[in-house]
């Protein structure tokens, strides 16, 4: 690959998440907390010892778990948004080295290729978002008794509890993982995070912002790989 | 690729509710046997993990004691009366041991409930010809419930003083709560403080958010349990 010249120096800012995609982001990760606080607290005997009040969280728990995907459908107008669900959907051959080393244990960045998103956060994205529908329509079968049959009901409530279980046991890996990366953090907070961070990173995306300088100000290319879009367009 | 993953989920979901039934059962007679030999009590954290679950529909509850309790009888009564825990602890003892079956699902195993039943203090108080329901009043300051006079004369409607053999504890309602063995739990008010004859029913707190009045396990609130007696 060839450098340009007028590369943005290695300590320069790049940008990652449009103003839209924060958002949509804190709002979802909002009402997820929530959702995730008020079942503790209907679940927890100790916790629901504590709080009490079981008619106030419910009512609190099923309109938060409803509104869950509301953030995200929203954003959807926003081109930055578009085109990073895209990125996430697509899975190529590094990605399955990146799975591979995570298998082996192999920690060396050499060997866990990535482009804006690992395989990793592909995969958390795509299970996340299958998991939400189903709590939400498992929520919505015992919040609506009359609407199904019984056995529906009670099946329904049984794959509420354990995935919520799961979920929330999925949810502290991603809260965690973030912790331990305060630019990773930075990224979702203020939009953009240091070019060395996404070269160590995310080394195939800065490679590809690097053939495009200037990138926030210019048009996806007609060829080659698409880069990352910011939300100017929206 | 990610959707494939997506919509996998979403296949999963919608298999686990499928088959759910036969992984329930299977799931609750592992963690069952597990929960014997749980010293942690970890277990009972788990969805099906066995044991009482602690609901109360107000911010904190009051604590009474031998000292401060009181349960009084009152409205279409001849004798309305107010018992000390001592006066209640005196009457004639009805042991019980049957299955706890909650409207939420879980579900305990024999459990003992001991104490006086309410016929008694219904036939001590005097019941006027007009009355054909009870209803309760607890100390928490907001549960009600209530049933018809023919349910509350029932001989596996007790007013609860032991649960497990020992003294009913806060926590389970104590010191005193209403047991009402062939209904789903919310029936068994906890923190009993109050007995009202009334001319008809009214529903209670959960029942004026939805759930039955007549609360028969197994035959009520569109669940199909196992009844308890």
């Amino acid at each position: 690959m060839s450098r340009r010249p007028d590369a943005p120096p290695a300590s320069a800012r790049v940008p990652r998440f449009s103003a839209t995609e924060r958002w949509a982001h804190r709002a979802t990760a909002g009402l997820m907390g929530v959702c995730v606080l008020t079942a503790a607290c209907l679940y927890v005997p100790q916790l629901a010892q504590l709080v009490g009040r079981r008619a106030l969280l419910v009512t609190v728990h099923q309109w938060a778990g409803v509104a869950l995907p509301v953030p995200v459908l929203a954003a959807l107008g926003s081109r930055a948004l578009r085109t990073d669900l895209g990125l996430l959907n697509r899975f190529g051959p590094h990605d399955r080295r990146w799975l591979l080393a995570v298998l082996r244990r192999d920690g060396r960045r050499a060997s866990r290729p990535a482009h804006k998103f690992n395989a990793g956060q592909k995969l958390y994205a795509a299970w996340v978002a299958g998991a939400t529908l189903v709590m939400l329509g498992t929520g919505l079968m015992m919040w609506f008794t009359h609407l199904t049959p019984l056995v529906w009901r009670t099946s329904a409530t049984f794959v509420h509890d354990w995935l919520a279980l799961t979920l929330g046991i999925v949810l502290a890996g991603h809260v965690g993982m973030a912790l331990a990366d305060p630019e990773a953090r930075r990224g979702m907070r203020t939009g953009s995070v240091t070019r060395e961070w996404a070269e160590r990173e995310h080394p195939l995306w800065a490679d590809e912002l690097m053939r495009v300088p200037g990138n926030s100000r210019t048009r996806p290319a007609r060829t080659g790989p698409r880069p990352t879009t910011t939300d100017s367009a929206s | 690729m990610g959707r494939r993953v997506l919509l996998g989920t979403l296949g999963l979901g919608a298999l686990g509710v499928v088959a759910a039934p036969a992984l329930q059962r299977g799931m609750e007679a592992f963690l069952g046997g597990a929960a014997q030999r749980d010293p942690t009590g970890l277990t009972d954290l788990l969805p099906n993990g066995g044991g009482f679950r602690y609901y109360s529909v107000t911010s904190s509850v009051p604590h009474k004691d031998a000292g401060s309790y009181r349960l009084t009888v009152d409205g279409l009564v001849d004798r309305p009366a107010s018992y000390s825990l001592a006066d209640l602890r005196v009457l004639p003892r009805t042991r019980m041991v049957r299955d706890v079956q909650c409207v939420t699902g879980w579900r305990v195993p024999s459990t003992a409930f001991e104490g006086v039943r309410l016929s008694e203090l219904l036939d001590a108080a005097g019941v006027r010809a007009a009355a054909g329901a009870v209803r309760f009043t607890c100390f928490d300051g907001a549960y009600s419930e209530s049933l018809t006079l023919e349910q509350a004369r029932r001989a596996d409607v007790l007013v609860a003083l032991r649960m497990r053999d020992e003294d009913l504890g806060h926590a389970h309602g104590g010191p005193v709560r209403l047991y009402v063995a062939p209904m789903y739990f919310y029936k068994s008010a906890k923190w009993l403080s109050g007995i009202t004859l009334t001319k008809n029913v009214r529903p209670g707190y959960w029942e004026e958010r939805g759930y039955d009045v007549d609360a028969w396990v197994g035959r009520s609130n569109g669940r199909d349990d196992e009844p308890t007696t």
